[in-house]
C-alpha cells in the first residue's frame, strides 16, 4: 500500500505519485490527504494536486521544511509511505462562476491544477496565475496551461512574466478593468493574505486554501482552529477554504509558527547526510 | 472454601502496590503494579458472594462478578478470566478504567460502611486478565461457520472492537475502518500509557485479527466512502457506526486561540499516539508547559494535568468551577493527581486568556463561583459570584470542557436522524433510523465511559445478528422453499 510509483524534485518541491486506489477513487478537487513518511513522522497535510482513479495513484507535493518532509523528499521510488488518509476537507465548490482566478505559489501551483481543470470544465474562463522567485523554478506549467484559458507568470526578480508576485498580476488585471466572478489561491500564508488583500477593494469572492497545523485531520483536536469571520472554525473538517476576506491573519501567522523552535533545532542537528557523496558511493559500489 | 462470613469480613481490602509519586511523575509507565497472585487470592476471599447480587447489577455490561470472583480464591485465574469475558470482551482494559465506585464496587455491600472497604473488583478483574495475557494463555474463541454475511464497523474504539469481537465469532466477516494509523481509537489516542499501557489493547486487536476480523487503517469513512457506499458498491449488509464524540469544545472567552492552549484531546494525541514525549526520535513536537492550567473535572482532564506533569511542567492546576465531590472523574484518578502535586481551583471558571505581543499564553483570568440550586443532572448548579476575580501565570492551558457530535458520517449520510447536538438517534438497542445502520458509544450519547461503549457495542451486535438472520429467512421464505 502507498508505494511511491514516481518522483521528481524541481528546487524542493518533491512531486510524489503514491499508490492509494481508494482515495483516487473518491478524491475531489480541493480536498487534502495526511501523509507519513515512517511510523514515527509527524502526520502532514498536503493537497491532492491530481488523481488517476483508473491507475489507482494520487500527485502530491511535498515542500522539504522541516525532518519529516526531508525524510519524505528522500524516499525513493519503490519505498512505501507508512499512512496516507484521506480524501480530507471540503472539495471546492465548483459552478460556472464566469470568469475564474487562481493563483498558486510553491505547493500551490501544482495544487490548483485539479480546481482549475475542474472550474475549466464546468465552463468557466479560467486565468491561472503562479509565482515564483526565479523562472526555473516553475513545474507543472504544460497540465496547467491545458486546463487554462489563460496562464500567467510572477518572479521576484522578473525572469518570466511580471516581476513580482500573483497579487500584483491580479491588481495589474483589475486596472485593467478585467472582471473577475471568483478568486482561489493556494501557498503559503502570506501569499495567501496578500492575495485576499488585493481582491478585498473590488470585493471579488475570494477562497483561499488554509494550511493550518494539524494532528487528525478528522476534526477531533482542534489544532488547526482558525478565527473566520470571528468564529472558531477547523480548517480540517470546515476547509480547508475559507473566504479569504474573513480570515483572520495574524492569529493564523502566530499559530503557524508555534512549533517553529522545536522544528528548527531539529531540523538544524538533524544528521544530514550529504546527498552527492552518497551517490557517489553507490556508484563505486557498482564499480 | 471454608471461610465465614465473619473471617471474610476480617480481611482488609488489599492496596494495589504502585510507583511512588516522585518517581511515576517523571516517567510514562504504569502507576499500579497490579496484584500479586497471593495479594489476589486474599481479596478474593473477602467477597461475601451474596444471593442478591447488586454488584452484578451495577455493571453496564452484567459481568457474573460472584463467579470469577469465586474462581480467584480457588486460584482458578484463567477460568476467572473466561468467566468475566462471557460478557466483557477487554478486560484488562476495564479493570484499569472503568469507574468502578459508581458502578459495581458502588454497589458492594462491603463497602456500604465505608466505601475504601468495597471487594476491589477492578483490580480483580484486571489481574485475571493479565494473568491470562501474560502467560499466554489467551484462547480463541470458538467462531461459528461463515454464515456469508459482510459488517463494516467504523472505528475500532470499545465499542466497535466489541461489536467486531461479537460477530466474528456468530460467523460474520467483518471488517473495520479505522481513521488513525492505529487501532484502539479513544484507548490509543486519549488515555495516556501510565494509565492504560498499549500494549494491552495491541493485544487486543490481535486477538481480534487471529479470529479473522480485517481492520483498514488510515480510513476516514464519510470521505473515502461513505455510508451508502460501503452497502451499495462494498456490498455489506449492516453498517456499524461508533466513531466517538468528536469535534473539542472551546470556551466563548478571549484568548481561546493563543499559541499554549490545546484541546485535550491535541494535547493527548500528540503526547499518546504520535509519542512526541520521545520527540525527536518520534518527529511530532509538542510544546512543553512550565505552568499548565488545565480546564475540566472529568478523566481527560486528569489525564491532561499529569501528562502536563510527566512532561516536565512545574506546576499543573486544575481550575473546575464545580466543587471536588462533584467531579465527574475516576476516585482513583482525582487521589492519584493530588498525590502527584496537581493542584485544584475549585469554583472557578476562567473569563479571559491573557497573551503576550506574539501571541502566546501567560496568564489566566478566573471568576469565583458557589454551588447554588440543583440541575437536572441533579448537581448543584455552579453560580458565579458577581465581582470576584482572580487572576495567575500560566503559560499553557489544556481545555477539557468535553466536546460535539463529529458531523463527517452524519453530514453525509443524510438519512440517519440525528438529534439537535448532532448525535446519532437510535432505539435502545443501537438501530439507527435507516435499516441496517447501528451506532453506539460517544456518537450516540455524547461523552460517556468506555464500558458504557461496550455495551452499547454489545446490544448492537445482538440487534445486528438478529436482524440479519430474520432477513436471510426472509429471503430464503421468499424463494419458496
Amino acid at each position: 500500500m502507498f508505494e511511491i510509483v514516481e518522483k521528481s524534485e524541481v528546487f524542493n518541491v518533491h512531486k510524489i505519485v503514491v499508490t492509494a486506489p481508494d482515495i483516487a477513487r473518491a478524491v475531489r478537487a480541493g480536498q487534502f490527504v495526511i501523509i507519513m513518511g515512517a511510523e514515527y513522522s509527524e502526520r502532514i497535510p498536503v493537497t491532492v494536486s491530481d488523481w488517476d482513479a483508473a491507475a489507482g495513484t494520487i500527485v502530491l507535493y511535498v515542500l522539504e521544511v522541516g525532518i519529516s518532509t526531508l525524510e519524505l523528499a528522500r524516499m525513493q521510488v519503490g519505498d512505501s509511505l507508512f499512512a496516507v488518509t484521506g480524501p480530507l476537507g471540503v472539495p471546492s465548490e465548483i459552478k460556472n462562476y464566469g470568469t475564474v482566478v487562481l493563483g498558486g505559489g510553491c505547493y500551490g501551483i501544482g495544487g490548483i491544477y485539479p480546481i482549475a481543470k475542474a472550474c475549466k470544465e464546468a465552463g468557466n474562463k479560467v486565468i491561472s496565475i503562479i509565482e515564483a522567485r526565479y523562472k526555473d523554478m516553475f513545474y507543472n506549467e504544460k497540465a496547467l496551461m491545458e486546463v487554462s484559458d489563460k496562464l500567467l507568470y510572477a518572479t521576484s526578480d522578473g525572469s518570466k512574466g511580471k516581476k513580482g508576485k500573483v497579487e500584483d498580476v491580479v491588481c495589474e488585471m483589475l486596472e485593467q478593468g478585467q472582471k473577475i466572478e471568483q478568486a482561489f489561491f493556494m501557498g503559503c500564508t502570506q501569499m495567501l493574505e496578500r492575495c485576499s488583500e488585493a481582491t478585498r477593494s473590488n470585493s471579488i469572492p475570494t477562497k483561499v486554501a488554509l494550511n493550518s497545523i494539524m494532528l487528525d485531520g478528522t476534526g477531533m483536536c482542534g489544532a488547526c482552529r482558525v478565527s473566520v469571520g470571528g468564529q472558531i472554525k477547523f480548517a480540517c473538517v470546515d476547509g480547508p477554504e475559507f473566504d479569504g476576506h474573513e480570515v483572520d491573519w495574524n492569529e493564523l501567522h502566530s499559530r503557524k509558527a508555534a512549533y517553529a523552535e522545536q522544528e528548527a533545532g531539529v531540523y538544524q542537528s538533524y544528521s544530514h547526510e550529504c546527498m552527492a557523496e552518497k551517490k557517489f558511493k553507490q556508484e563505486l559500489e557498482r564499480g | 472454601m471454608g471461610l465465614t462470613a465473619k473471617e471474610r469480613m476480617a480481611i482488609e481490602r488489599n492496596r494495589m502496590g504502585e510507583q511512588p509519586p516522585d518517581l511515576r511523575n517523571r516517567n510514562f509507565e504504569e502507576v499500579p503494579y497490579g496484584y500479586t497472585p497471593e495479594e489476589a487470592v486474599n481479596e478474593a476471599k473477602r467477597c461475601l458472594n451474596c444471593k442478591k447480587r447488586t454488584c452484578v447489577s451495577g455493571c453496564p455490561v452484567e459481568v457474573p462478578i460472584p463467579e470469577f470472583i469465586a474462581l480467584i480464591a480457588e486460584e482458578k485465574f484463567v477460568e476467572a478470566a473466561r468467566v468475566i469475558k462471557t460478557k466483557n470482551v477487554l478486560p484488562a482494559v476495564c479493570g484499569r478504567v472503568c469507574p468502578q465506585e459508581t458502578q459495581c464496587e458502588g454497589q458492594c455491600i462491603r463497602g456500604k460502611k465505608d466505601s475504601t472497604q468495597a471487594v476491589a473488583i477492578g483490580n480483580l478483574e484486571r489481574f485475571v486478565a493479565d494473568y491470562e495475557r501474560e502467560n499466554n494463555l489467551i484462547e480463541l474463541p470458538e467462531v461459528t461457520k461463515k454464515n456469508g454475511f459482510n459488517v463494516a464497523v467504523i472505528g475500532s474504539g470499545p465499542s466497535g472492537l466489541t461489536v467486531a469481537g461479537d460477530l466474528i465469532k456468530l460467523g460474520y466477516e467483518v471488517t473495520i475502518y479505522e481513521a488513525f494509523h492505529r487501532g484502539g481509537g479513544v484507548l490509543v489516542y486519549g488515555i495516556p500509557e501510565f494509565r492504560l499501557p498499549k500494549r494491552i489493547v495491541e493485544s487486543e486487536i490481535k486477538a481480534l485479527e487471529n479470529l479473522g476480523v480485517t481492520i483498514h487503517y488510515n480510513s476516514v469513512i464519510g470521505r473515502l466512502y461513505k455510508v451508502d457506499e460501503l452497502f451499495k458498491e462494498l456490498g455489506f449488509d449492516a453498517v456499524y457506526i461508533g466513531v466517538g464524540a468528536g469535534l473539542p469544545i472551546f470556551l466563548d472567552i478571549p484568548g481561546m486561540n493563543l499559541n499554549g492552549v490545546f484541546s485535550a484531546n491535541e494535547y493527548l494525541t500528540r503526547s499518546n499516539l504520535m509519542k512526541s514525549y520521545l520527540f525527536p526520535k518520534y518527529q511530532t513536537p509538542m510544546i512543553i508547559g512550565k505552568k499548565v492550567a488545565v480546564l475540566g473535572g472529568g478523566n481527560v482532564a486528569m489525564d491532561s494535568a499529569r501528562t502536563a506533569i510527566r512532561l516536565g511542567a512545574e506546576k499543573t492546576t486544575i481550575v473546575y468551577r464545580r466543587s471536588m465531590e462533584q467531579m465527574p472523574a475516576r476516585a482513583a484518578e482525582v487521589h492519584h493527581a493530588k498525590e502527584e502535586k496537581i493542584e485544584f481551583r475549585l469554583l472557578s471558571n476562567p473569563v479571559e486568556i491573557y497573551g503576550n505581543k506574539d501571541g502566546w499564553v501567560t496568564g489566566m483570568k478566573c471568576q469565583n463561583y458557589e454551588l447554588g440550586e440543583p440541575d437536572e443532572s441533579g448537581r448543584q448548579r455552579p453560580v458565579p459570584v458577581e465581582d470576584s476575580f482572580f487572576e495567575f501565570d500560566c503559560d499553557q492551558v489544556l481545555v477539557s470542557i468535553g466536546g460535539q457530535a463529529n458531523p463527517l458520517i452524519t453530514k453525509t449520510t443524510p438519512d440517519i436522524e440525528i438529534n439537535k447536538w448532532g448525535y446519532i438517534v437510535t432505539d435502545d438497542w443501537g438501530r439507527a433510523s435507516r435499516k441496517f445502520v447501528y451506532a453506539g458509544g460517544d456518537i450516540v450519547t455524547g461523552a460517556a465511559t468506555v464500558i458504557s461503549a461496550m455495551g452499547a457495542g454489545r446490544k448492537a451486535a445482538k440487534a445486528i445478528h438478529e436482524d440479519l438472520m430474520k432477513e436471510s429467512n426472509e429471503t430464503t421464505g421468499d424463494n419458496g422453499e
